[in-house]
C-alpha cells in the first residue's frame, strides 16, 4: 500500500499522476467496500475533480502542498461544505453543511483529495461501530470481527487501502482504540492543538481530532498539516503546529519511559506480553523503564461515563427537529420534540443524553458530575507527578483484540471497558497515540499505547518511531 | 414622592429588578453576523448563530468592553468570570441551551444612587446571549401552546446581553421607576446600549413580594412582559395589591412567574415553580475563562463619560434648582447640561437658562441652534423687567423659529416695551376707581378679585404692563 508521504512527494514532483492514485483507491473500494462498509458516502465524483485539478496544477507549475493527491477519508461528523454530514445517526441523514471544518478547510489547502465520509458509532458514541443507525464496519483483517470504534470507519479505510490515510476523533479513545484493532497508527493530539471548528460536537471537552496512517511519519506529516491555532476555536491553543516529523530518527537514547504498575486488570495475556516486548524495544534502545503509578486511574472510566454524557446531553439537545435534521410532526411542539428524537436517535445515543441529563439534574449534580470534575482533576495531578520521572508512558491500547460482533453488544458495561487505558488521557487533555505492534489472539492486530503530556507531541512520536523500527 | 404603591395595613413593598440589555455591538456575540435591528428576518445569521453542528463560539471583544463599562458606572467590581450552559428547550433557542454567567459573572457587588440618596445594591452584571424571536399565529394567546404555527426570526439570536439583577432594595413603585429611568440614561450615556424598551433593546423583568416590616420578606413573584417604565410603576402597584389582598383573605402566595398584561392592567400566572425549568448548569467547555487585564479594565474606566448624576449635581448648583427636581433630570436627560452652562457663561440669568431650556428646547438636541449668547440675552431682559414673562415667552419661540438672533430688535419689532412703573400706577389707580366693588373686596381679603382688577390694567396697557409688577402695587395700596 502506498505511504501517504511518497504519494504527496510522487505527485508534487510530477512522478506520479493524482487522478492514477485516486483511479487506484476507487479500484479497492469498488472490490471491498461492499463487504467492509467503512464510509457513509464515497466522494467519488468530486475525488476525480479534485485529482484532475491538483495534476493540472502540478503540469502548469503551481505550488502545490504537502498532500497534493493523497486520498484522505473524512469521519462523517467533520463538516464538510455541502457534502452529507450525518454522525451516522437517522436525526442527520440528509443534513448538508454550509460550511467546512477546519481541518477540512487545511486538508483542501493542502492538496488533498477528500474520498469520501467515514462510518462511526453514533455520535461518536461507542467502541464497535455497531452504534451506527447505518450498519456496523467490519474489520478488513477479519470481518466477522469489529474494527473498534467509534471511528471505525476510518481505521477500517486505512486498513483496507481504500485511503492513504483518514481523520477520526477521540473522545474516550475513539481514534487509537480503532487504530490498535485494525493494525494502523492512530493519534490523539494534545486537547487544543486540532481545532475542533466543524467537528459535531460530542463531549466539547474531550474531543479531539486526529489521523489515522499506515505508518507513523504519514502520522507526523498529516498531523502537521491539520494542527495549529484557530480563531475559530476558543479552546484552540494559541501557538504555531508542532514539528514532528523531524524528530522520527532521534531514537530513544536516554528517554525515560513509563511503566504503570497499578495498571487494571482485565487486560487479554497476548497483549500484556507485546506490551511487554513495547519496553524490551525500548529498553535495548537505549531508554530507562521506570515504574509509576497512577491511583486514579482506577476511577477514570465512571468519571468518563459521567463528564461525557453530560456535555452530551447539552451537545444533543439542538438535534430537535425545528431547523434541521429530520422531524416527525405531532400534535403541539413537546410531542414533535419527543417523537423526533425518539425516532432520529439510537438506544446507546438516548441512554447517553438520560445518563448525561440526570447527571447534571439539581440535586444530583454534586453526586454525579461534580465529582467527576474532582476524578479529572486527580488523574491530572497524577499524571503531573508521574511525568516528573519519566518522559513518556507505554500501556496497552486496548484490553483486547477486536472482538466478535455481538458479542458485547447486550453489556454496554462490557463495552465500556473497551477504553479503560484510553480515556485517562483525555480527562488529562494529553497526547497519545497508538502503534501497531505485532499480533495477538486469533492473529489479530495488537496496539501499544504512547502516552505524554501536554504539548508532549515530539517525546511521543520519538518513541513511536522506535516501536516501529522494532516492530 | 409619590406614595401611590403605599399598602394598607402596614404591608411593605420589596422590589428586585433584573434588566436585560442588548449591547451596542456591531457584530453578535459569539460571531461575526451584524446585531442591527429591523432587518429583513434570518439575514444575520451564520452557522455559530443558528447552533449549527460543529459551530463553536468565540467572545465578541467589544460586547467585554460594553458590559465592563455598564460593570463599572454602577460602582461593580470587576473579576475574573467564566461561562456557562443554561439548557432548556424552546424553538428560538438554536443550541437549545443558552451561554450565559452562572457562579462567576464579570460584574459584581456595585449600586445605584437614586433621588433622595436611595441606594439601590447591584448583586451582578453579567454577560450573556439573546434568543431568536419567535412570532405565533392562530389560537388567541399569541403564545406557542394553541397556536397554528410559529415563526421565528434568527437575527436577535446571539445578539450580546447583560442582566443587571438589582438587590431587593425597592420599596416603592416610584423608585423602581426612577430606577430603570437612571439605569436607562446610564446606559445610554456610557454608550453601552441604546436602551429602547418598546424595541425590547432594554426588557424589565420585576421580582415582587410583600411583608409586615420586622418580619422576613414574602414569597416573591416575578412579572414579565413589562415593557416601559410606566408599565413598571402600574405592574408592580397591580401585583402588590394582589399579593396584600390574597393573603389578607387568608391564602398564600405561590412562587411563581407572572405575565403583565398592559392592556388589562392585570398579573396572570406563566407558570409556577412546580413547572419551573431544571436549567442544568454547567461550564461551557467550548469557552475558556475571561480574564480581564486590569490595565484593560483600568482605560476602561478612565474612559467612562461623567455620569448622569454626576452631571445633574453640577448642572443643580450652577442653576441653583434642585439637583433631583425635573429641571436638571430633563436637561441632562437631552444632553442638554452643557448647553445651559454656556448660556450662563454667556451671561444668562442661571434660573431662567435652564428653565426655558427645559420648557422650550425638547425637540433641539443635545446642541440646539439658538446661540448660547442670544438666549442669555433674552434671560437678561426678562429679569431686568424689560420685558413681561409672557413676551418673553413669545420672543424665546421667535427666537428658536429664526435659530437666534438680536433679541432686543425681536423685542422692538413685535412693539415689546415695557411701562414704567408711574404709568403702570396710573393705569392701577384707574382700575381702582372704575372696579370699586372689587377693590373692596380685595381689601376685605377676597384674593379671587384681584383678577378683575389687574385683568382691567393689562387690558389699559394693551398688556404691556408687567403682571407681577401690577400685583405688587395692588398689594402695597391695599396695605397702605
Amino acid at each position: 500500500m502506498q505511504k501517504l508521504v511518497e504519494i504527496a512527494s510522487g505527485v508534487g514532483n510530477g512522478s506520479l499522476s493524482a487522478s492514477a492514485v485516486v483511479e487506484q483507491h476507487l479500484a479497492r473500494i469498488d472490490v471491498r467496500e461492499s463487504e467492509i462498509h467503512a464510509f457513509n458516502l464515497v466522494t467519488a465524483d468530486q475525488a476525480r475533480l479534485d485529482a484532475a485539478k491538483v495534476d493540472a496544477d502540478v503540469k502548469s507549475g503551481k505550488k502545490v502542498g504537502a498532500l497534493a493527491g493523497v486520498p484522505i477519508a473524512v469521519k462523517d461528523n467533520m463538516c464538510t461544505r455541502g457534502v452529507e454530514t450525518t454522525c451516522s445517526s437517522k436525526i442527520l441523514q440528509g443534513w448538508k453543511p454550509p460550511y467546512d471544518a477546519t481541518v477540512v478547510t487545511k486538508l483542501r489547502a493542502a492538496g488533498a483529495i477528500i474520498i469520501g465520509k467515514t462510518n462511526l458509532d453514533e455520535f461518536a458514541m461507542g467502541s464497535s461501530t455497531e452504534n451506527s443507525a447505518f450498519g456496523p464496519t467490519k474489520n478488513p483483517h477479519d470481518i466477522s470481527r469489529v474494527p473498534g470504534g467509534s471511528s471505525g470507519g476510518s481505521a477500517a479505510a486505512v486498513a483496507a487501502g481504500f485511503a492513504a490515510a483518514s481523520l477520526g476523533s477521540d473522545t474516550g479513545g475513539s481514534i487509537r482504540q480503532p487504530a490498535a484493532l485494525c493494525g494502523v497508527v492512530g493519534v490523539k493530539p494534545t486537547y487544543g492543538v486540532v481545532s475542533r471548528y466543524g467537528l459535531v460536537a460530542f463531549a466539547s471537552s474531550l474531543d479531539q481530532i486526529g489521523p489515522f496512517t499506515c505508518d507513523v511519519r504519514d502520522a507526523a506529516t498529516l498531523l502537521e498539516v491539520i494542527s495549529g491555532h484557530d480563531p475559530l476555536d476558543s479552546t484552540s491553543i494559541p501557538q504555531p503546529a508542532p514539528s514532528l516529523v523531524s524528530v522520527l530518527e532521534h531514537g530513544v537514547a536516554g528517554m525515560r519511559i513509563g511503566r504503570v504498575t497499578d495498571l487494571p486488570e482485565g487486560c487479554e495475556a497476548d497483549v500484556l506480553e507485546r506490551l511487554e516486548s513495547a519496553f524490551d524495544a525500548l529498553r535495548s534502545a537505549g531508554a530507562t523503564i521506570v515504574d509509576i503509578k497512577l491511583p486514579s486511574i482506577q476511577y477514570c472510566l465512571t468519571a468518563y461515563y459521567l463528564i461525557a454524557p453530560a456535555e452530551a446531553s447539552s451537545n444533543l439537545a439542538r438535534y430537535d427537529g425545528v431547523r434541521y435534521g429530520n422531524r416527525v410532526d405531532a400534535a403541539d411542539l413537546n410531542s414533535m420534540y419527543a417523537a423526533t428524537r425518539e425516532a432520529g436517535f439510537g438506544e446507546e445515543v438516548k441512554r447517553r443524553i438520560m445518563l448525561g441529563t440526570y447527571a447534571l439534574s439539581a440535586g444530583y449534580y454534586d453526586a454525579y458530575y461534580g465529582k467527576a470534575l474532582k476524578v479529572r482533576r486527580l488523574i491530572s495531578d497524577d499524571f503531573a507527578r508521574a511525568y516528573q520521572s519519566v518522559d513518556t508512558i507505554l500501556t496497552p491500547t486496548s484490553p483486547s483484540v477486536a472482538f466478535k460482533f455481538g458479542s458485547k453488544t447486550d453489556n454496554p458495561l462490557a463495552m465500556y471497558l473497551c477504553d479503560v487505558f484510553t480515556i485517562p488521557t483525555n480527562l488529562a487533555g494529553h497526547p497519545a497515540m497508538s502503534v501497531p505492534f505485532g499480533t495477538g489472539a486469533h492473529s489479530m492486530p495488537v496496539g501499544v499505547q504512547v502516552l505524554a503530556p501536554t504539548l508532549g507531541e515530539q517525546a511521543m512520536f520519538k518513541v513511536a518511531a522506535e516501536l516501529e523500527r522494532a516492530s | 414622592m409619590s406614595d401611590v404603591a403605599a399598602l394598607p395595613n402596614g404591608w411593605q413593598l420589596i422590589v428586585g429588578l433584573e434588566v436585560h440589555v442588548e449591547l451596542a455591538t456591531k457584530t453578535k456575540m459569539f460571531s461575526a453576523s451584524a446585531n442591527r435591528f429591523g432587518d429583513e428576518p434570518n439575514t444575520n445569521i451564520d452557522p455559530v448563530t443558528l447552533g449549527l453542528p460543529g459551530a463553536l463560539p468565540v467572545l465578541n471583544q467589544h460586547a467585554i468592553e460594553l458590559a465592563m463599562r455598564i460593570g463599572l458606572a454602577l460602582n461593580c467590581k470587576v473579576q475574573p468570570c467564566t461561562f456557562h450552559r443554561k439548557n432548556y428547550f424552546y424553538p428560538d433557542l438554536p443550541k437549545a441551551y443558552q451561554i450565559t454567567q452562572y457562579d462567576n459573572p464579570l460584574n459584581v457587588d456595585g449600586h445605584l444612587m437614586l433621588p433622595g440618596e436611595v441606594r439601590i445594591g447591584i448583586e451582578r452584571a453579567h454577560l450573556e446571549e439573546d434568543t431568536g424571536k419567535s412570532t405565533h399565529f392562530g389560537g388567541s394567546s399569541g403564545r406557542i401552546h394553541g397556536s397554528d404555527y410559529s415563526l421565528i426570526d434568527f437575527n436577535r439570536a446571539g445578539v450580546p446581553l447583560v442582566e443587571i439583577v438589582s438587590r431587593p432594595d425597592i420599596r416603592t413603585s416610584e423608585q423602581a421607576r426612577q430606577y430603570v429611568a437612571e439605569l436607562r440614561s446610564i446606559l445610554l450615556a456610557v454608550g453601552a446600549s441604546d436602551a429602547k424598551m418598546e424595541e425590547g433593546s432594554m426588557r424589565c423583568d420585576v421580582n415582587v413580594s410583600v411583608h409586615k416590616p420586622g418580619t422576613p420578606f414574602g414569597t416573591r413573584c416575578e412579572i414579565k412582559n413589562v415593557n416601559s417604565i410606566r408599565s413598571v410603576g402600574r405592574a408592580i402597584d397591580y401585583e402588590s395589591r394582589r399579593q396584600v389582598d390574597l393573603i389578607e383573605s387568608g391564602g398564600t402566595i405561590r412562587q411563581e412567574t407572572r405575565h403583565w398584561d398592559d392592556s388589562t392592567g392585570r398579573t396572570e400566572t406563566l407558570r409556577t415553580k412546580e413547572d419551573a425549568d431544571d436549567y442544568r448548569y454547567f461550564l461551557e467547555p467550548d469557552l475558556v475563562p475571561l480574564i480581564p487585564d486590569p490595565e484593560w479594565i483600568e482605560s476602561v474606566r478612565a474612559a467612562l463619560p461623567i455620569l448622569p448624576a454626576a452631571r445633574r449635581l453640577a448642572l443643580a448648583e450652577l442653576c441653583g434648582v434642585d439637583k433631583d427636581g425635573e429641571s436638571a433630570l430633563v436637561v441632562v436627560e437631552r444632553g442638554q447640561d452643557d448647553y445651559v452652562g454656556a448660556v450662563i457663561s454667556a451671561g444668562g440669568d442661571p434660573r431662567r437658562s435652564i428653565i426655558y431650556v427645559q420648557q422650550a428646547f425638547a425637540e433641539q438636541g443635545a446642541t440646539p441652534k439658538v446661540p448660547a449668547k442670544d438666549l442669555a440675552a433674552l434671560t437678561i431682559l426678562e429679569r431686568d423687567a424689560k420685558v413681561t414673562s409672557t413676551q418673553a415667552k413669545t420672543l424665546l419661540t421667535d427666537l428658536i423659529e429664526a435659530g437666534g438672533g438680536d433679541v432686543l430688535a425681536m423685542a422692538a419689532k413685535r412693539g415689546f416695551e415695557t411701562l414704567d412703573t408711574s404709568a403702570v400706577e396710573e393705569m392701577v389707580d384707574a382700575a381702582i376707581a372704575a372696579e370699586p366693588g372689587a377693590w373692596q373686596k380685595y381689601c376685605n381679603g377676597e384674593d379671587k378679585a384681584l383678577g378683575a382688577l389687574v385683568g382691567a390694567v393689562m387690558k389699559s396697557s394693551k398688556g404691556k404692563a408687567d403682571g407681577k409688577v401690577i400685583t405688587a402695587l395692588l398689594q402695597s395700596k391695599k396695605n397702605s
